[in-house]
């Protein structure tokens, strides 16, 4: 028989598992609802609700957002990334600096990153005029901030794992054995 | 002038499944559940090989038996999944998918009048390549109620003594049935009594969702009587490249290698390159596709429960088998019906043997999306045949 020991580690591999795949589905597809998360997991709603839920308080789940292709609508929007050269500050690192940059609501992500630069900062604004004047403004105006280099985005293929460029087809035969 | 056909070839029916391809293949908008492949694209490592081998000039043919490294990883495999061991020189070669391998196993076997035992609902080629073979196919009609598996007293009802071999088709296509240790032990018993071979087909091996499939060369005794079929089709969604493995015992392997030498030649080098990647780094890709197979087939069970639609739950490959015999039509006019009234495609049992009548076999290798549109409208349907 198994130990009890053997069960308990059986119960919480189960729960990791259970919690991975949850993840992976509703990372793909926010907008699913619980009771059909609860049919395609094989579990109970209420579990799929109290995962979520503690999900959500330990800060895994930070939002639900939506994946718009902004290019096919009518309103302007440019988007940059910025590659930013810090000096760390003594007892703080890049943790201030990387606050008083993403406290600024236009900056959409904030990233320290290895390489030739510290910081990757990426922007959405309704014009070039718009970045342009925030990095002059804003950005490299702060003490700390030694350089910028501004990149422009000319075109989104891929986003979030889904490609924006062109649908994909089924092009399998419609009935095979 | 003479007539310049076999009669044998004039005389094999065409596949049940060709009349139904040709009207769905005239209509529009068809959301399709009628597809016996896998709905993802091969992963783009594994095609990356293969684009990576032509660009090295690797466009020559291969040895007869496939590519050393090859043979070596597909044994290697079958070490890891299933704990059995084949010699990598003389007990495998690699085929053109794992149909050319069932029909040079039956053409190196069988001697005219020999009978093959045919468990079915089950893949359409076995019958006739058993008839090419000149063998005489005897059909097994599995029944719904053991969920579609092979019992011993079926087979041991079904053996003659010209009974030579059985084909294990398992997990199923068209029923989705798995056969789990238990019954693979029960069936052994009566293989190994009436010594005969098996062709075990296990080309969905990878798709099962209870345990981890088992196969029949697990069971002792079996694998000295066993051809193991396998390939890459399903596991990793490979099916245009072609390409599978026969496995088992060094004298029919070297007969089966006759025949594909003087057949086929080789396997395609190009997918054999990308099969080696496939083997060596695919496990995670099989794993995800595995789960998201499981998430449909858990949605379908739960769409025909709210439906009312009998079923039994399938464990395997991408297909569920439901019963339509309380709407008193036969599964070639619901299936008709159902494409004309609401334009989902689903194909008849009948497509895969006579017993298959009063059923349909779903596939689940479709967009959970289109899925869930499909049963919206199998349910209005089955509705509409219920008010009469």
């Amino acid at each position: 028989m198994r130990s009890w020991e053997q069960n308990v580690e059986q119960e919480r591999n189960r729960e990791k598992d259970m919690r991975e795949k949850l993840l992976s589905v509703i990372e793909k597809n926010s907008r699913i609802d619980m009771k059909e998360l609860a049919v395609i997991m094989g579990v109970e709603e209420i579990d799929i609700a109290n995962e979520l839920a503690a999900l959500e308080s330990e800060g895994i789940i930070c939002g639900y957002h939506t994946l718009i292709d902004w290019e096919k609508t009518s309103i302007e929007k440019v988007s940059a990334l910025i590659e930013v050269r810090v000096t760390p500050q003594r007892g703080q690192g890049f943790d201030s600096i990387a606050e008083r940059i993403y406290k600024y609501p236009e900056v959409n992500s904030v990233y320290l990153i290895s390489g030739g630069f510290d910081l990757l900062v990426t922007l959405e604004g309704k014009s070039l005029k718009e970045i342009s004047a925030f990095v002059s403004d804003k950005l490299s105006t702060l003490d700390t901030v030694l350089s910028t280099a501004t990149h422009f985005i000319l075109k989104k293929y891929k986003d979030h794992g889904t490609i924006l460029a062109k649908k994909s087809e089924d092009t399998r035969e419609k009935v095979t054995p | 002038m003479r007539n310049p056909l076999a009669e044998k070839v004039v005389g094999i029916k065409p596949s049940g499944i060709r009349k139904f391809f040709d009207i769905v293949q005239d209509m529009d908008d068809v959301i399709s559940l009628s597809v016996g492949e896998p709905d993802f694209d091969t992963p783009w490592h594994i095609r990356d090989e293969g684009i990576y081998s032509l660009e090295k000039g690797r466009t020559f043919y291969t040895s007869n038996a496939g590519l050393k490294e090859l043979k070596e990883e597909i044994c290697r495999y079958l070490k890891r999944k299933q704990n059995v061991e084949y010699c990598p020189q003389d007990e495998v070669f690699v085929t053109v998918g794992g149909s050319e391998g069932i029909d040079a196993a039956l053409r190196a076997m069988l001697n005219p009048g020999e009978e093959v035992l045919i468990p079915q609902p089950s893949y359409v080629s076995y019958e006739p390549c058993a008839i090419l073979a000149n063998g005489v196919p005897v059909i097994i009609e599995l029944k719904a109620e053991n969920e579609f598996r092979l019992t011993a007293q079926e087979l041991e009802d079904a053996i003659t003594d010209k009974t030579k071999i059985l084909i294990l088709p398992f997990p199923n296509n068209p029923t989705g049935a798995i056969m789990e240790r238990k019954d693979l032990e029960e069936i052994a018993q009566v293989i190994i009594k009436h010594d005969l071979f098996v062709i075990s087909d296990e080309i969905y091996s990878e798709l099962t969702y209870k345990d981890k499939h088992v196969s029949i060369v697990e069971i002792p005794g079996m694998q000295e009587r066993t051809i193991l079929i396998n390939g890459f089709s399903k596991a990793y969604a490979m099916t245009g490249w072609r390409l599978g493995y026969a496995c088992g015992p060094k004298a029919i392997i070297s007969q089966m290698l006759k025949i594909h030498q003087f057949a086929i030649m080789c396997a395609p080098t190009t997918s054999q390159y990308a099969a080696v990647e496939a083997l060596r780094n695919g496990d995670e890709d099989v794993e995800q596709m595995r789960e998201s197979y499981n998430q449909r087939r858990r949605y379908l069970m739960h769409a025909f429960k709210e439906m009312g639609l009998e079923c039994f739950e399938p464990f395997g490959a991408f297909y569920v088998f439901p019963c339509i015999k309380e709407f008193g039509l036969t599964s070639d006019e619901f299936a008709t019906r159902f494409l004309q009234e609401e334009k989902v495609a689903i194909v008849p049992g009948t497509a895969f043997g006579d017993c298959g009548e009063g059923f349909l076999r779903v596939s689940y290798a479709a967009s959970l999306e289109n899925i869930k549109i499909a049963m919206r409208r199998l349910s209005e349907f089955i509705e509409r045949l219920r008010k009469g």
